[in-house]
This record gives C-alpha cells, structure tokens and sequence, in this order.
C-alpha cells in the first residue's frame, strides 16, 4: 500500500468516525426526557395541545424517525448544528466564537507536556533505577491519582492565593485593554496556570515513553556505529537516539488528544478560561442541550482529524511503518 | 491462590494500600452510624478552620461539619467507582469473549467500536449522557460503564483470541459442549487474572471521573460527594483552603491506595511481570 491510499484509507476512517458521532447524537437527544417543543414550550411558560402540535410540525417532529434521521443528516453536513435555546443564535456559532481559545490553551498545554516530558525522560534514561529515574515514577503515580480540576485549584491557590505571582483566572486582564504585543503578553501570563496543570498530567506519561524508548533504542545497532564513529555522548544522545525515540510520541499525543479535551473542559472551568469548556459548563446549568450537544460533536471531529493528522505525520517520519491495516 | 496471596501480601506498597482502602471502607459504612444526622445538618458558624472546638475539619460554605461530609462522600465514591466498574466488567467481558471466540465480522465490528471509543472525547461524551438521562447516582454509574466498557472488551478479546485454540477448549469441544459453557466454564476462568487487573485500576479512575461530574454539578444534588463539596466551596477558597484541600486530599488517597492495590495484583496475577 502506497503514502497515498494509506491517507485516503484513514481520512475515510475519520469520516466515519465523524458520520458515527452525529449518528450517536441524534439518538441521544432521544434520551433526554421531553422532546424540543416541551422544552420550547416550558420556556414560553404555556402549553396548550394545539400550540405543542404546531410546534413538533415546525420542528419535524411529528415525521417518522427516519425522515427526521436524514434531515437531522444533511442540516449537520451543512454546518447546521440547530440553535441555542437559551442564546438563541445557531450553536456552530457559538462554538466557533469560543473554539480558538480552546486550541491556544490545549496547544500550549500539549507543547508543555511534550518539551518537559521529554527533557525528564532523556534525564532518567541517562540512568536508569537512579533517584531521578525513581522520583518520576512516584511523581506520576501520584499525579494519576489527583482529580486535574483539583491540581488546578491548588495552583491557583498556590501560586495566586498565597504567592501572588500569576493571575489566578481569565483569559486576559479585564479592563486593561492592552493591545499588540502587551495583549499577547498579558494573555501568555494568564495561560501559565491552566496550562501547566493540564500538561503536568500528560508530562508524566510523555516523560515514561521517552524513557522506555530511549533506553530501547540505545541498543539498536545505529547507536553503536555513531559511539564507535568517535561521537561524544551528548550527540549520540540527542542526534541519533532521541529522533528515533520521538517517533513513538506523535502516536500518543493523537491518542491522548481525547483525554487532553476531556481534561480541558474542567480546567477551564477552574480558571474561567472562556473556551469550550466554560461553554460546556454553561450548556449543562442552562440545560441548553442542543450546545451540549453541538460541543460535542465539533471537539469529537477536532480530535478525530487531529490524529488523522497525526497518523500522515507518523507515516511521514519513520519509513519503517508498515502502512496497510 | 497461595502462590497468589504471597506474592500480593509481600509487598509493602500494595499492603499498604489495602490497609488505607480498609479504613475508607469501614468510615464509608459506619457513616450513618457515627454521624446519624446526615451531612446536610448545619452545625456552626460558616468557614470555621478544622480544629475549632468540635469540628475536626472545620466547616464548611453553610456551616455544615467537613468531617461528616467527608465520611459520607467516601459512600458516594466507593458506590459509584465499584457499581459503574462491575458494569464495565459485565458489558466488556460479555461482548469481549463473543468477539474474541468467534471471530469475524463480530470481531470487526466490536474493534472499531472500541476505536470509536479511543478517538471520541470521552468525558464530554459523558457529560452528555449523564445530562440527557437527568443527573443521579444511577446516570453516573450507567454513564461511566458506558464509556469505559470497550477497554475491558480490548483486554477479555485478546485472552480469548489466545486461548481458544488451546488443548484444552478443543478437548472440552470434541467432548460435545456448548460454546456458552466453553467460553463460561472453561476460557473465561482461565481469562479472569488480566481482568482483574484492568478492573482494580477502573475502580480509581471511575472515582475520578465521579468526582469531575459532581464538580461541574452533574450529580444527584440530594447527595453530598467529594466532587460536589469541591464544586461547592469554589467561592471560598480564597478564604477557607480546608474547603476544597481535604476533599481533594480524600479522592486522592483513595485512589492512590486502589491503585497501589492494582498495582500488587499486577505484580501477582501477571507471570510477565514476576521477577
């Protein structure tokens, strides 16, 4: 199998994955007790049987499943994600408005969680079974064991509260309007805490995969060759070993980029980051369930097309990946 | 067994998870007996510091004692984090053997629900279950096994696929048994060690994820857990650090020591990892 049909083999995979996820939606409304005209209804504050039934006929709701399927089908494939109840704007909208801040923290968090778990797993490679090597391990166990919306609350009451050194939530500072690069600074400053907390949980496993890959490809005959060529440690190191280990981390980072999401939703709402998260949140008190919704479905595509392109990106940097399957 | 119990009772680290996860078990039940007013009674002034007279861990927003509510929030995580795994366990093990015996388009099919489930956020997802089906206890835990079943599935099919063609399922077919019994009485008993494993780490990881819900407010607001005394004390953590730390601290050590625990059970069950 060729570069080319193994992406087109997985950006159809990604497009069912997509198809599934919409699909899954649609019957999960169906779970929700009431249907749209009651919740509509509730919200106009009367119900009489006449204005119910003109209701569901505007809606479609009073058509067979599979007619409300298909129209449910394409209005999504057209961008159409139905519309706020409590914001009454379309929920793609709104999703869209906030989306940005989302990636900019999630990134940041996931290039935290790459550059120190990488510096802290070549360092226990360095010697493996020493204090440092141990120390990660007991770190990371532990770090498994904290609620991450917890950590953060405990940076911020850390390092807000008691030390006074980071804004403790927000995305910027309000009322200051900064602009130009005062603005990026000020937003970078405000990004730390979030970041960091959404990261250290990351940074524990990135830092155990480095180890193990470098300890293992330390062994290769590749390594020896440049040793025996005269190479001092620190190039053979990073080189020769460490390009090769890394490999194995953009798998994991398009893996993980569900559970990056997942912990982002509540690290926002710690620090009252305004993404998707604090969206989310607002969706689940306001009982806006068509935003709940909706977010579901645009970060289950994000995270879908991140590790299509994780994958093109993996096939790319080792040419030994077999690309059938 | 007694090979097992050696192994799992030599070890310092899984003991001594055993022995913590003992006393949260045993507060956990004496709960209603210790403190039989529940924990919504309001006891005191509001923010009082642990210590205070009568009030080992101080009180909480409303004035309700923080060491009652800490007891029976170890209620709400054990329930929670032991019912939703037991489903887990129950959906994967059932859908895991089926696809791991037979094969085939079964098999297809299962692995790429269980891919779905990799790549879709999970934890949203979750929010929008236990939203739809109306907060509560039991849309927690049916939310949590829904979500976390196709783990168990992945683990169960891969014993499967490797035990099925052994010596003995060919003599237990050949005796003319049923492929119900087969996979019940003779592959799963041999299965059940890497089962064990994954289940012990899913109690931790549940508890968690309960805890994340209850702190955005998705659970049953007739219930006190760790999660929602977090969510609730938000506004005083400025003032009051014990509000949010000592539940925090609680989720933690109890996952800890079950993690210490499945950790042990690791190191027992697994002939890989004897050294």
């Amino acid at each position: 199998m060729n570069r080319l049909s193994y992406i087109g083999a997985r950006l159809i995979k990604t497009v069912l994955v997509a198809l599934t996820v919409v699909l899954l939606s649609f019957f999960l409304v169906r779970l929700a007790p009431g249907d749209t005209a009651t919740v509509m209804a509730g919200q106009a504050g009367f119900a009489d049987e006449a204005f119910m039934k003109s209701l569901r006929a505007e809606y479609g709701l009073d058509q067979p499943v599979p007619v409300q399927l298909w129209k449910y089908l394409s209005a999504v494939a057209k961008g159409d994600l139905g519309s706020s109840f409590v914001r009454r704007q379309p929920v793609l909208d709104v999703i869209l408005e906030r989306l940005p801040n989302t990636l900019l923290l999630n990134g940041f968090a996931l290039l935290v969680a790459i550059a120190g778990g990488v510096a802290m797993g070549m360092m226990a490679a360095r010697r493996p079974g020493s204090a440092m090597d141990a120390s990660m391990t007991v770190l990371s166990m532990v770090f498994y064991a904290m609620p991450q919306f917890w950590l953060g609350m405990m940076a911020m009451l850390m390092f807000s509260v008691w030390l006074g050194w980071l804004p403790p939530f927000g995305l910027e500072t309000m009322g200051a309007d900064y602009t130009g690069l005062a603005r990026i600074g000020d937003i970078a400053v405000h990004m730390i805490l979030p970041g960091v907390t959404l990261a250290l949980y990351f940074m524990a496993s990135y830092a155990r995969l480095t180890r193990t890959a470098m300890i293992e490809v330390a062994d290769q005959d590749f390594v020896k060759t440049a040793r025996a060529k005269g190479l001092r440690e620190g190039q053979v190191a990073r080189r020769h070993i460490l390009r090769n280990a890394l490999i194995p981390l953009i798998t994991f980072a398009g893996l993980q980029s569900a559970i990056l999401v997942g912990g982002s939703v509540l690290v926002e709402n710690v620090f009252s980051w305004p993404g998707i998260g604090t969206l989310a949140y607002e969706a689940v008190t306001t009982r806006d369930n068509p935003l709940l919704l909706g977010i579901f479905i645009v970060t289950a595509v994000l995270v879908g097309l991140f590790n299509l392109a994780t994958d093109i990106a993996y096939s790319i940097a080792d040419p030994r990946v077999e690309l059938g399957r | 067994m007694r090979h097992f119990l050696r192994i799992f009772l030599s070890r310092p680290i899984p003991l001594a998870g055993l022995a913590i996860f003992a006393v949260i078990v045993a507060l956990a039940l004496l709960a209603p007996l210790l403190f039989a007013r529940g924990p919504f009674i309001i006891v005191g002034m509001p923010l009082l510091p642990p210590g205070a007279p009568g009030l080992l861990a101080g009180s909480d927003v409303l004035g309700r004692d923080m060491a009652v509510g800490l007891a029976y929030g170890a209620r709400i995580s054990l329930l929670v984090g032991i019912t939703s795994t037991l489903g887990a366990v129950g959906i994967g093990v059932l859908l895991g053997a089926v696809a791991g015996y037979y094969g085939g388009w079964l098999d297809d099919l299962l692995m790429r629900v269980t891919e779905f489930f990799q790549i879709i956020p999970n934890f949203v997802l979750l929010m929008v279950l236990v939203a739809f089906l109306q907060p509560s206890l039991s849309s927690t835990v049916i939310g949590i096994a829904l979500v976390t079943w196709p783990q168990v599935a992945r683990v169960v099919r891969g014993e499967f696929l490797s035990l099925r063609g052994r010596e003995f399922v060919q003599a237990a077919r050949t005796l003319g048994m049923r492929d119900g019994a087969i996979i019940f009485t003779q592959i799963l008993p041999n299965a059940l060690p890497p089962i064990i494993v994954v289940g012990s780490m899913m109690v931790g990881s549940a508890i968690l994820t309960e805890s994340a819900l209850s702190f955005l407010g998705l659970s049953d607001p007739n219930l006190l857990s760790w999660g929602s005394m977090i969510g609730g004390s938000r506004s005083a953590m400025w003032v009051a650090w014990w509000t949010t730390v000592l539940p925090g601290l609680a989720i933690m050590i109890t996952v800890l020591a079950l993690n210490f625990i499945g950790d042990g059970l690791n190191d027992a069950l697994n002939p890989r990892r004897r050294r």
